[in-house]
């Protein structure tokens, strides 16, 4: 019953946000950065303003609106990319294994050693500040846990009969790899590629807030945060919209993603029915 | 037990120089070099004979696979360089921040683990019930919060409305002021421990040596005392370990939110003034201490569970 | 017998809780065993035979739970009694050993520890003395090294060792009742016969009744007096043991027995094929109405369809639950 619950709320929270961010530019009520009007500036929520405005005097609804975007784009894209290489890297280990999983492995030590917005800031300090920035430095530092998940799984599904069938009937190892293997290890990855993205969402909006991401005047949440917490005392509002932004998305993928792992990895499931 | 030990510090060694040979290329394949980067990004002018200078003064005009070298010689002899800005040894630099991280990482984990694992556990001895929707949906919650965020609304909240808690700063360590970042960096681990206690526990419930220990006789709360807490501890214990990791990493945001003056806010300072040697010295020493925690974790979990002392 | 019976099972009933249904997982279930008696419960598994077992200890735990019925130990019935005065007799008077012994010992323990645990419990030794008894009770169950195997961690001994353990935990305190189930199905078979060897030879030699749970007709014969099959939730048939094998009564018995390979003489004089019986053992919450066994019986007429049989005395000792019984 509560796995329902988990998928339906987490869905509709999601969905929420994906319709926000594609749909901004007719439900915004100003251009999210030219719109600045000081005559405007702090202005409380209500009114004309449903959010209120920023120290510029722009309107932070539709800032949270254009927001969305940034912080779906970052978060999709970049854990599509460690999916990506969290995938290719477990299964080509799990498959060749020799050198090549030692590699892997220790790689994935590494990676796992280093903690993963640490690494993200160093990306950060040596690219210029900006959105194809922020996805390299996210997409390349958290494919450890897929990585690891893909190499265990194709590991065990390596020795099952109708692996090796494949591999009789003279299927390439790639083939065996993407038709026989990967299908079956899809629910799991899935899951942590639901979790991943809402790591993501995050790590942007912390990266922005430090401004090593998404720098102002571009309407990332993040930086939207950082700008506000001058105002913290005169404008909370410029804090509160953003913020709430952030967890509406995060919670929805996390909840979102909790509901998949009931339905498509019903092992972990299993242990506390 | 000894072995043991030795063993898992032999184990770190490979891990912490692969750290180290990672960041120096990292920072040496990059476009540009400091000195440049200073004159486009800095605002004061510099003539390409004082680049030449700076770069022969830090030995930037060496071949790569020789800086390499005398980096790791030097990094052997705990040698962590100087700071292009302040000419000062980057350890002198770490040194007086690396008490202050330490003193917020750990205040953090400890409100993490008081609150986090008993609620999971209450959580578990009642699967489904309120306690355990409502500590559950608390934990989904804190693990979806921007940790920056909630620090500001605190930091709203108690220090600016209420005037309980300073807002912000360091105040030579007082307690008064370490307790909001602490709460702050706390939350997500404490949401991922309760998390955590009540799967190991639900899972051990239902292990089979503790229905033995029913059978044998045994009351429930020394069943729960004796055969479920010790083993549910072992998973958390490992939890609490590699939850250090992302706790360092965020103490970053909290930090250059609370002003508070630790290596997180040395490191992003000096990301954005290209202070490279600060920036290396400052992650190596950041994974050296995530390395240590989960050691001296892992001693810890070898001394309740024999199973990781023979393995 | 019921006069000097050790435990009767009068009418029990357990209940599988699904939402807010119960379902009969066990039913109408009567047997008793006497002092020191070695009685055999055989089954597929999902008959409902464990499940007996933890009630009989109760162990029961959502979502089962007792449905009704009496269960009298020495003429006291136990099914109500509190969970204080139920502990008393659990490990005490009553005690248990299970199928995996791979996972049914603390892997943090050394294993003299919790046999020691019993003597602590159950006699109020001080845990020094306790640890002493506890090599004793080790070298009873015929492990070697007794004095230094008491330190060892579950992980560091043979599946064989840990359920010479479990015996040993389970046989500390003298029982009077040992519920074994399945203890030797997932052990080699070499060290099968020795551990069952072992439980027959330290019951005997302690007075200790033992109600033996397995799926192997053949190992229950061989072990017990007296032996009760269960189908889907029913006892179906309760005979001596050598009786069950020459005339079995129920037709689910009978196929049990044609499944059984024979071996040495009896081999000689025809099978050559091993019979299985037809079909599944249905879930609990399908259990069909009428015989239980009705589906996948080949002696089926409408009336088992119709009507649940009821138990008939047999002429020769014992009884069947039968409308078409031999």
């Amino acid at each position: 019953m509560k796995f329902r619950a988990n998928l339906l709320i987490g869905g509709a929270l999601f969905a929420t946000v994906v319709v926000a961010g594609a749909l901004a530019p007719f439900l915004a009520h100003t251009d999210p950065v030219m719109d600045a009007n000081l005559m405007n500036a702090e202005v409380a929520p209500g009114g004309e303003f449903w959010f209120g405005t920023d120290a510029q005097g722009r309107d932070i609804y539709s800032r949270v609106l254009y927001g969305a975007r940034i912080s779906l784009t970052v978060g999709i894209v970049s854990q599509l990319i460690n999916t990506v290489i969290g995938v290719c890297l477990g299964l080509s280990a799990a498959y060749w294994g020799g050198w090549w999983d030692d590699f892997v492995s220790g790689l994935t030590n590494l990676m796992l050693a280093i903690p993963s917005l640490i690494f993200a800031l160093a990306i950060m300090a040596i690219l210029s500040p900006g959105l194809t920035s922020l996805l390299i430095a996210l997409g390349l530092t958290n494919w450890s846990y897929t990585c690891r998940l893909a190499r265990a799984s194709a590991l065990s599904l390596k020795g099952q009969g109708y692996v090796q069938a494949a591999r009789v009937l003279g299927y390439g190892d790639i083939r065996i790899m993407l038709t026989q293997i990967l299908p079956n290890i899809l629910g799991p990855i899935i899951v942590i590629g639901t979790l991943g993205m809402g790591g993501a969402v995050l790590a942007e909006a912390s990266l922005s807030f430090l401004g090593l991401g998404i720098r102002p005047p571009f309407p990332s949440w993040g930086s939207m945060l950082s700008d506000a917490r001058d105002q913290i005392t005169t404008a909370p509002w410029i804090s509160i919209f953003p913020g709430l932004a952030i967890f509406m998305t995060v919670l929805g993928l996390n909840l979102l993603g909790d509901g998949l792992r009931d339905i498509l990895d019903p092992q972990s499931r299993a242990r506390t029915a | 037990m000894l072995q043991f030990v030795f063993r898992r510090l032999l184990q770190a060694i490979p891990i912490l120089l692969a750290v180290a040979g990672l960041i120096f290329l990292l920072f040496s394949v990059i476009p540009g070099n400091f000195a440049s980067t200073q004159m486009a990004d800095g605002r004061s002018v510099v003539d390409a004979e004082s680049i030449e200078r700076m770069n022969r003064q830090f030995g930037l005009d060496q071949p790569l696979a020789t800086r390499f070298a005398t980096y790791v010689g030097k990094l052997a002899t705990l040698d962590l360089g100087t700071s292009f800005r302040t000419r000062q040894p980057v350890w002198h630099l770490i040194g007086e921040r690396l008490w202050p991280t330490m003193q917020l990482a750990f205040a953090a984990m400890m409100f993490a683990i008081a609150i986090g694992v008993p609620l999971g556990f209450l959580a578990a001895l009642r699967p489904g019930g309120i306690v355990d929707t409502v500590s559950m949906v608390t934990a989904v919650s804190g693990l979806s919060l921007p940790k920056f965020w909630l620090g500001l609304m605190l930091m709203y909240l108690f220090a600016l409305q209420l005037g309980w808690l300073p807002s912000f700063g360091y105040g030579d360590g007082a307690l008064r002021n370490l307790i909001l970042p602490s709460v702050a960096l706390g939350v997500a681990p404490l949401a991922l421990l309760a998390r955590t206690t009540r799967a190991a526990v639900l899972e051990i419930m239902n292990a089979d040596f503790v229905r033995t220990a029913r059978a044998k006789g045994m009351s429930e709360r020394r069943v729960v005392q004796w055969h479920l807490a010790r083993n549910a501890l072992v998973i958390v214990l490992t939890t609490v370990g590699l939850q250090f990791g992302s706790v360092i990493g965020q103490a970053v945001v909290i930090e250059k939110l609370f002003a508070w003056p630790g290596l997180g806010s040395l490191l992003v300072d000096s990301v954005s003034l290209r202070d490279i040697p600060v920036v290396q010295g400052c992650i190596l020493v950041i994974v050296l201490f995530f390395l240590v925690v989960n050691m001296l974790v892992d001693v810890l979990a070898a001394v309740i569970d024999p199973r990781i002392r023979y393995s | 017998m019921s006069g000097d019976a050790l435990l009767q099972v009068e009418n029990l009933r357990l209940d599988l809780i699904v939402g807010q249904r119960r379902f009969g997982a066990v039913k109408d279930v009567t047997f008793a065993i006497g002092r020191g008696e070695t009685f055999g419960l055989v089954g597929e598994s999902g008959c409902g035979k464990s499940i007996t077992a933890l009630a009989l200890i109760g162990l029961l735990r959502r979502p089962l739970a007792f449905g009704g019925g009496r269960i009298l130990f020495k003429g006291r019935e136990i099914q109500d009694l509190s969970d204080g005065e139920m502990r008393k007799l659990r490990g005490n008077a009553i005690s248990m050993i299970f199928q995996e012994p791979m996972t049914a010992l603390n892997p943090l323990s050394p294993v003299g520890r919790q046999i020691a645990e019993m003597f602590v419990l159950h006699k109020g030794a001080t845990w020094h003395e306790a640890e002493r008894q506890a090599v004793e009770a080790l070298a009873n169950v015929r492990v070697p090294a007794p004095d230094r195997r008491v330190r060892d961690y579950p992980h560091q001994l043979s599946g064989g060792m840990r359920q010479r353990v479990m015996i040993a935990i389970a046989l500390a305190c003298r029982p009077d009742l040992l519920l074994a189930d399945e203890p030797t199905t997932a052990l080699d078979v070499t060290v099968q016969a020795e551990i069952l060897e072992l439980i027959r030879d330290l019951s005997a030699a302690q007075g200790t009744a033992v109600l033996m749970i397995s799926h192997d007709l053949g190992l229950i014969a061989n072990m017990c007096a007296r032996v009760g099959v269960m189908y889907a939730g029913r006892l179906v048939e309760e005979r001596a043991a050598q009786e069950v094998f020459r005339t079995p009564s129920h037709p689910y018995t009978s196929g049990l027995v044609a499944s059984l390979p024979l071996l040495g003489a009896r081999a000689s004089h025809g099978r050559s094929r091993l019979k299985e019986i037809a079909g599944v053992v249905p879930a609990v919450t399908a259990f069909p109405e009428g015989c239980r066994f009705n589906p996948r019986c080949q002696a089926r007429t409408e009336i088992c369809i119709a009507q649940d049989p009821e138990e008939t005395a047999l002429a020769r000792g014992g009884r069947v639950r039968c409308h078409h019984h031999a």
